[in-house]
């Protein structure tokens, strides 16, 4: 029915043309696909090295027996009384309730400052006033975790925490609590601001067209709406914070080689992180490989906490994006 | 313009099929076009002929524009997109093994609802195409001249072509993508209501360009507006939306194609009738 | 009739609207919460005032005596003899490998995403793999550093004494690290580029690449940018990772030049590792000092985040005032 064929290669195209085309998607690819790589090399490097730390437990090595007094290692050496890898005193919850102890401190700080941060630039500010103190938090956001660990150890351990608490020192998981508090308030700002300016203005219009005040509006209409995101935000912010090393490797006090079980965050202690970055910059040269490999079993806890967080956080973000 | 169309259409209208039917540079048949499950438009039959206006009209929603973005593989950049039944061009499968979908769009090019010219000058929005293409620059300077002239812009914009080509106005901006597109050389242009969104006297020039166009390019053109498509289209294509009964989801399906004349003065199917008089859409 | 009989006390509301109207907006339950919610902003600001003040003016008497001296010492055990000079070297080249490698894998993986991706599973996989790579800590990716590159130096071309933990390795670790932010903004910022822009490009035959180049590139760069310079702020002030590759505190057996390449191979410290040395010694004379080469390194951070920050409302403003 249609006109003859004129020339069956006339869609053909260049093949020079196309062959680029492959190349550069190909490469592309490669470059999406490297992410892929570096997550297995992450989880590779902590399942080997925790792995053999625990087989070590199980089946001690002779030179970690010398270094016990009572010449025995199990599974058991992760729950006694202290941190202590020199001697094979692995007590992980030591180190996890002093980790809980300082995030549950900085998300006292960082949650409803954060928060109120938000709520004032998404529903308040104008767009230049919002332009003016935007940055504030972003030069917040940027500053270095090691200058904001050296500022808890100066200024907010003596000038803040021990002048409220007597028995408090210099050093203390609350001082580090709050410099990584300090660390997370533009985290929670700047998801829970995403989340209430995704809320359609026809709800806020809506209810001030019923004669709602703006205080109504904000906290009965707006917050509610968004409140799945100021949910992943404040799991993000949480995960953040447990993942924190510098703030408490400076402000917390708590020596890595040696950390007493407390719950008080008056107390000096030793984070999850903070005792993975003591054990690695551990001068001591002569360390048995059995203690030095506790970093990475306390690394591989720390990852699955932070993992579980993130891909909770990220079923909440999604519920936003799928209600708008 | 309207007289001289409507000589052309008496001229071959006492002819046969056969004389019209060489003359086929489309040929669409039985096409459906899919988005993933959901069949945005079913069983198409409508042969494009060469130098002709052919104009695809309808209630929103009927897959015209799904139609009209499937004949240069557009739809291929939408995920899910899928054709079935055969486009021909030239009596090539386009959806064939061996077609490059990037000749495709070259010889096929597309004018777009919203004007959207490069956010760069106008003369390099004229060149991007044919440098791609691997046209030697110095054919430019005469090529940009002949598109814009093509595209009645030439006067306007000679004096400015290395100007922004976003300081233009709406109606400039699109007859600026209509140069762009005839500066590939392509067979066909495929026009996505390429009026909607400029006011009557903007839209009265495009209009009279594709008169002017017509004889070297043939124009497939969506349009809602239905005095458009009688003013400017030599044929006509009417599209109707119907819940289809496998997915209970409303699927667009053509209607009647057949000369503009007969579409807009005696429609064989009701359902144009009521549509092209008002009564319904 | 019984259909608009009043529900509600109409003496009472009405008193209650007209207390309203009158009162011009200032309800004072709005008004503490509006301020409630600005002195939170305040608070931010004045932390990081206190903060600025505080390392300042800690410290003013070396800036002030010494500036050029202490940015050509490497580090001593005698304070006033102290300087940041390897700790900026150090940081300058961790700054090379994030450019040189994180940038361009961290830009091509996002055009995959955006513009490539297919949206099947290998693409859902990516999608998902980057968004929690973002969220791993970085003292984690110093594990990897430490396993991976410290291993790998180690067993090849590395001087005997550092033991594979070499500034290359410091720079490639800092390098993946800041490779999930970059992709997480870059594809942001070519997610904003209007489809229509990229149909104009298709619609006259440019294959898929031409389009990203000439169209989807150009328009998405500063934003692009942006997001780049913000992660590498985020990378030059990273202490953890480097820590576990095994940065130096103290003094450096390698005494190369700034841009020295033999140093690639060599013992390695950062500014961020100088400060930790710094602030962990005991004694007040040390204080200036650390603080000194905060503000140093707070100079070279917040300089990138507020190029970046600027970058992004130039191109703001221009695009809405248009």
């Amino acid at each position: 029915m249609t006109a003859p064929v004129l020339d069956q290669n006339l869609l053909a195209g260049n093949p020079k043309r196309r062959n680029k085309e492959k190349t550069v998607g190909a490469i592309f690819t490669v470059a999406a696909g490297l992410s892929l790589v570096v997550s297995l090399l992450i989880v590779g490097s902590l399942v080997f090295k925790a792995g053999s730390f625990l087989g070590d437990l199980i089946n001690p090595p002779e030179d970690a027996l010398a270094e016990t007094r009572d010449g025995m290692i199990s599974l058991s050496n992760l729950w006694s009384e202290q941190w202590a890898p020199r001697f094979m005193q692995f007590d992980i919850k030591t180190l996890l309730v002093a980790s809980i102890i300082v995030t549950i401190v900085a998300m006292a700080v960082a949650g409803p400052i954060g928060l109120g941060a938000a709520i004032y630039l998404s529903e308040y500010a104008s767009p230049r006033v919002r332009r003016i103190l935007k940055p504030v938090l972003e030069v917040l956001a940027g500053i270095p975790s090691v200058v904001l660990g050296f500022f808890a150890l100066r200024w907010i351990g003596p000038n803040v925490v021990a002048n409220m608490f007597e028995s408090a020192g210099n050093q203390s998981l609350l001082a580090a609590g709050l410099g990584v508090g300090l660390l997370t308030i533009p985290l929670v700002a700047s998801i829970s601001e995403d989340a209430m300016r995704s809320v359609p203005n026809a709800l806020r219009e809506a209810s001030a067209g019923l004669g709602a005040r703006k205080f109504t509006t904000s906290t009965k209409i707006v917050l509610p709406a968004a409140v799945s995101g100021l949910v992943a935000a404040f799991i993000v912010a949480t995960s953040r914070a447990i993942g924190e090393t510098m703030v408490v490797f400076l402000a917390a006090g708590g020596s890595g080689n040696s950390a007493q079980f407390t719950l008080s965050p008056l107390d000096r202690g030793a984070t999850m992180t903070a005792a993975m970055a003591s054990q690695a910059s551990g001068t001591d040269g002569t360390i048995v490989e059995t203690a030095f490999n506790s970093l990475f079993f306390v690394g591989a806890v720390l990852f699955v906490i932070t993992l579980t967080l993130n891909v909770i956080a990220d079923r909440f973000v999604r519920r936003v994006r799928q209600q708008y | 313009m309207t007289e001289v169309r409507h000589m052309s259409v008496d001229e071959t209208s006492t002819e046969d099929l056969v004389a019209e039917d060489s003359s086929v540079i489309m040929d669409v048949s039985d096409v459906s076009v899919y988005y993933g499950s959901f069949r945005a438009v079913r069983d198409v039959h409508m042969p494009v002929r060469q130098h002709e206006i052919t104009a695809m009209i309808g209630p929103s929603g009927c897959g015209k524009s799904t139609l009209l973005r499937s004949l240069n593989r557009m739809n291929d950049l939408i995920e899910g997109a899928r054709v079935e039944g055969m486009i021909t061009y030239q009596g090539i499968d386009l959806y064939g093994p061996r077609v490059d979908p990037v000749e495709v769009r070259r010889r096929i090019g597309m004018v777009f609802q919203k004007p959207n010219p490069f956010p760069k000058s106008i003369e390099e929005n004229i060149t991007f195409g044919p440098r791609i293409a691997g046209i030697p620059k110095s054919e430019f300077p005469e090529l940009v001249e002949r598109s814009l002239r093509s595209a009645a812009l030439w006067d306007e914009v000679k004096d400015r072509l290395n100007d922004s080509a976003l300081g233009l106005s709406g109606g400039q901006q699109q007859r600026l993508c209509i140069a762009r597109a005839i500066a590939t050389k392509p067979d066909i242009l495929l026009m996505d209501e390429p009026c909607s969104a400029l006011d009557p006297i903007a839209t009265g020039r495009i209009e009279d360009l594709m008169q002017e166009l017509k004889s070297d390019y043939t124009i497939v053109i969506v349009t809602h507006n239905m005095q458009q498509a009688a003013r400017v289209s030599d044929r006509c294509a009417f599209f109707t939306t119907e819940v289809d009964s496998v997915s209970d989801r409303r699927t667009g399906q053509l209607v009647e194609y057949d000369r503009t004349e007969k579409i807009f003065s005696n429609p064989a199917d009701e359902r144009t009738e009521n549509y092209v008089t008002g009564r319904f859409g | 009739m019984a259909l608009t009989a009043p529900i509600v006390d109409a003496d009472k509301t009405a008193e209650r609207v007209r207390a309203r109207i009158e009162s011009g907006g200032r309800d004072p339950k709005d008004i503490g919460f509006r301020w409630l919610m600005f002195g939170t902003l305040l608070f931010s600001l004045l932390v990081l005032s206190v903060l600025i003040y505080d390392v300042v003016g800690d410290s003013w008497s070396i800036l002030s005596e010494r500036f050029m001296d202490f940015l050509a010492r490497p580090s001593r055990s005698r304070p006033d003899e102290a300087g940041v000079f390897t700790g900026l070297r150090g940081t300058f080249w961790i700054g090379v490998f994030v450019i040189v490698l994180s940038f361009p894998i961290g830009i091509g993986a996002a055009i995959y995403l955006e513009e490539y991706a297919s949206g099947g599973w290998f693409t859902r996989l990516i999608d998902v793999n980057i968004r929690n790579l973002a969220g791993v800590p970085s003292v984690v990716y110093g594990i990897l550093g430490f396993t991976i590159f410290v291993g790998f130096f180690n067993q090849r071309f590395s001087d005997a004494n550092a033991f594979g933990k070499v500034t290359a390795a410091g720079g490639l670790t800092l390098a993946v690290l800041s490779l999930p932010i970059v992709i997480i903004t870059s594809a942001e910022a070519i997610r904003a580029v209007p489809q229509s822009l990229r149909e104009a490009g298709y619609g006259v035959g440019a294959t898929k690449w031409e389009v990203v180049r000439n169209h989807v590139l150009p328009y998405a760069a500063p934003g692009i940018l942006t997001g780049t310079l913000l992660s590498l702020a985020r990378a030059l002030g990273e202490a953890a990772p480097l820590i576990l590759v095994g940065a130096i505190r103290g003094k450096l057996g390698s005494d190369a030049g700034f841009f020295d390449l033999r140093q690639l191979g060599e013992q390695f410290t950062a500014m961020p590792i100088m400060i930790t040395e710094y602030a962990s010694k005991p004694g007040e004379d040390w204080v200036p000092v650390t603080a000194a080469a905060i503000v140093i390194l707070l100079l070279v951070v917040l300089g990138f985040n507020a190029a970046a920050v600027l970058l992004r409302n130039r191109f703001e403003s221009k695009r809405e005032g248009k």
